[in-house]
């Protein structure tokens, strides 16, 4: 996959005359010790100038490194050198600066949502609960999510799969690019206007109360082009061998598609379908518009208002007490350790089910 | 950049041309079908564009305010007044932000992912990277309120003190950092991963041979990225910003969540105030009565279109690059 370049370091001069081509260049332990050194004199700088915050001695410790490594690096070496150790450290700086923000993210929402969960937690409704009292729990929106979710998988996974079996062993011409493209566009859209639209469909036209099953079509169309481009992937990684052998058999298209092409993509795609789940079970804004939200447990997605994770953390956000943020944070929990399951289920998957081309 | 020609757009695809529909009945409902999904995908987008604007229209008819450069949101009110001129700007300057930020960054991260990780290290750290997309929205929206906001006000200060001359950082309200430079912020973690991700797949695109060459030349490592995977990845970075970009004009919840709304606008980004189209949606939706959600449709309108424009730009970047780059593999 990767490509790491190795550094051309210059060898160490041998002759008392030095040629250009042969000068000195830093030892491997130099980046090291300048690491070390600057570290060091960020710590000293800033206890002594009576400097609070931990991450200002991180920069000036980070600032000191580039300078240090750079003019070490063009006395030593030359200019050139200096450059390519400056870009490096830079390289790596965005990479921590990417680091930093996930660990905290995780470290945050683990250490204040453990607080509250609990089984208490994840079996309770918020039935007669105050939002700013303690207790209540977080089952109703874990039920309301889970039918939510599947039913929208139900909808997306057969027309995605369609679409993608249309791209790759149907389509031609000036359709085929059509949907395409579009497939492409349309993962853009936004999710609260998949809401909107749904919300001038099913709700101001055909004049339908809020359910799970208005947010289930929302979430479908944002669902839809994800598993179609997955899906196309992995059909596209079926060797044509196998579709030849199966054709000249005598075996009819579909059934060559049916019984040999989509069986051996399977487990890419379901891996596809199963990332496709993971993304939409974290959406809002859709199932803001269209579900309404219920402190009650209502396990009908077809009638009356649901709730579902992701909502229920904006809920309890937006009431603003200590106790509903610990909730928020709980909540937040359970739907990222969702989230990373099916994440990780997914990649398994993939794993345990690699396309088999050798056969 | 070389347009593909018929004759290898006949060759490209991996199926086998040849094979004819028997005529079995099988066959033709099996064809029906995938092509009616695929037609089914390109009705849906149609009619989220022709319904949309037909509420849309509703609304604009009863406007009494001019809907580009009204400074108000009262749709509920008689006469209804509504405009996007603050939900408009808004929603480009905290993208802009999040954009000045992230796309150096993820540049970054891809080129040490391509280049600079150790060979073994660099798929965990794609991973890694791709764990930050996985998380869903309204989490990053309660840890940018509850976390980041208080955690920037050393920043802020900080940027007030020392640039407060340049305008854009002069911090005229006290108040905690409920901002768009905040949001900018936030936004910029949310599409790190999507920039990361295209950028790092053009980037392992770029050819061998012009890499080895300029090593052969003596350049050192950076001289190498300059000169050959820079020039070569140019148009895909373009490309990925862009997608990012998409992504963070739509984003409602963390907007949402961070962000404390005002109908002004103000070119100081430190101050508290200002608002998002998808943000606008989400607060208002609650108090909307039908009109007042025939507005918040229109304002959808503007925001779908604004999309659509953005990343249908950026995918026919991308697709000029795949032949581009095909005609060379």
């Amino acid at each position: 996959m990767s490509h790491a370049l190795q550094d051309p370091r210059p060898v160490k001069p041998r002759s008392s005359a030095p040629s250009s081509l042969t000068r000195g260049g830093l030892p491997r332990w130099a980046p090291a010790a300048i690491a070390a050194l600057s570290a060091l004199l960020g710590a000293g700088i800033g206890a002594v100038a009576g400097l609070e915050s931990r991450m200002q001695w991180g920069l000036i410790a980070a600032l000191l490194f580039v300078g240090i490594t750079y003019t070490a690096s063009s006395v030593v070496e030359n200019r050139r050198q200096a450059k390519d150790r400056v870009a490096t450290s830079l390289v790596w700086v965005c990479f921590l600066l990417a680091v930093v923000p996930l660990l905290s993210l995780l470290g945050v929402t683990i250490a204040r949502g453990i607080k509250v969960l609990d089984g208490y937690f994840l079996s309770h409704s918020m039935a007669g609960v105050a939002g700013f009292a303690p207790g209540g729990g977080v089952y109703h929106a874990l039920l309301g999510t889970i039918e939510q979710v599947l039913l929208a998988t139900a909808i997306a996974a057969p027309i995605g799969l369609l679409t993608a079996v249309y791209l790759v062993e149907y389509g031609r011409g000036r359709l085929a690019k059509a949907v395409t493209f579009f497939v492409d566009v349309m993962t853009g859209i936004p999710s609260i206007v998949a809401g909107l639209f749904i919300l001038t469909t099913w709700t101001l036209m055909l004049e339908q109360g809020p359910s799970g099953f208005a947010g289930s079509l929302a979430l479908s169309i944002l669902m839809m082009p994800v598993v179609v481009r997955s899906t196309e992937e992995m059909l596209k990684l079926v060797p044509n061998e196998l579709r030849e052998a199966s054709l000249a058999l005598g075996v009819p298209k579909w059934r060559t598609i049916l019984k040999v092409v989509l069986p051996t993509a399977i487990g890419g795609i379901s891996t596809g379908v199963m990332l496709a789940v993971a993304r939409i079970a974290g959406e809002t804004a859709p199932i803001m518009l269209l579900v309404f939200g219920n402190p009650l447990i209502n396990d009908n997605p077809f009638e009356g208002a649901q709730s579902s994770l992701p909502l229920y953390i904006w809920e309890q956000y937006k009431v603003g007490s200590e106790d509903s943020f610990d909730r928020a944070w709980a909540a937040a929990l359970v739907l990222i350790a969702f989230v990373m399951i099916l994440n990780l289920v997914a990649r398994g998957i993939a794993r345990w089910k690699a396309p088999k081309t050798g056969r | 950049m070389a347009s593909t020609t018929p004759t290898q757009m006949d060759t490209a695809p991996p199926v086998v041309s040849g094979a004819r529909s028997t005529g079995r009945a099988g066959d033709k409902i099996f064809s029906g079908l995938s092509k009616g999904s695929g037609i089914l995908l390109l009705t849906i987008m149609a009619s989220i564009a022709v319904f949309l604007t037909y509420r849309a229209t509703l609304a604009l008819s009863e406007n009494e305010g001019n809907f580009l450069t009204t400074f108000d949101w009262n749709a509920t009110g008689n006469p209804p007044v509504f405009g996007i001129a603050v939900l408009l700007y808004g929603t480009v300057v905290s993208s802009i932000i999040a954009m000045v930020i992230a796309v150096p960054i993820a540049v970054g991260i891809a080129l040490f992912i391509s280049h600079y990780a150790p060979r073994k290290l660099a798929g965990p750290l794609a991973y890694v990277v791709d764990l930050l997309a996985a998380v869903p929205s309204i989490v990053y929206g309660i840890w940018g309120a509850l976390f980041l906001v208080p955690y920037l006000g050393g920043l802020t200060s900080w940027l007030n003190q020392y640039l407060s001359f340049t305008y854009i950082f002069d911090k005229t309200q006290v108040g905690v950092d409920r901002s768009l430079f905040t949001v900018g912020i936030l936004l910029a973690i949310m599409i790190l991963p999507i920039v990361t991700s295209v950028s790092r797949e053009v980037f392992l695109q770029v050819p061998r041979m012009n890499e080895e060459a300029a090593l052969a030349l003596g350049a050192t490592r950076w001289e190498v990225i300059r000169m050959s995977v820079l020039p070569f990845g140019r148009s895909g970075v373009i490309s990925a910003s862009m997608l990012g970009l998409g992504r963070a004009l739509g984003e409602t919840m963390a907007v949402a969540t961070v962000l404390s709304p005002s109908f002004l606008i103000s070119g100081h980004l430190l101050d508290p105030g200002g608002g998002t189209f998808a943000q606008n949606i989400a607060a208002k939706f609650d108090e909307a009565n039908e009109f007042g959600r025939d507005a918040l449709i229109a304002s959808g309108l503007v925001l779908f279109l604004l999309t659509l424009l953005v990343n249908g730009a950026a995918r026919m970047i991308i697709a000029r690059r795949k032949e581009y780059s095909g005609a060379n593999a």
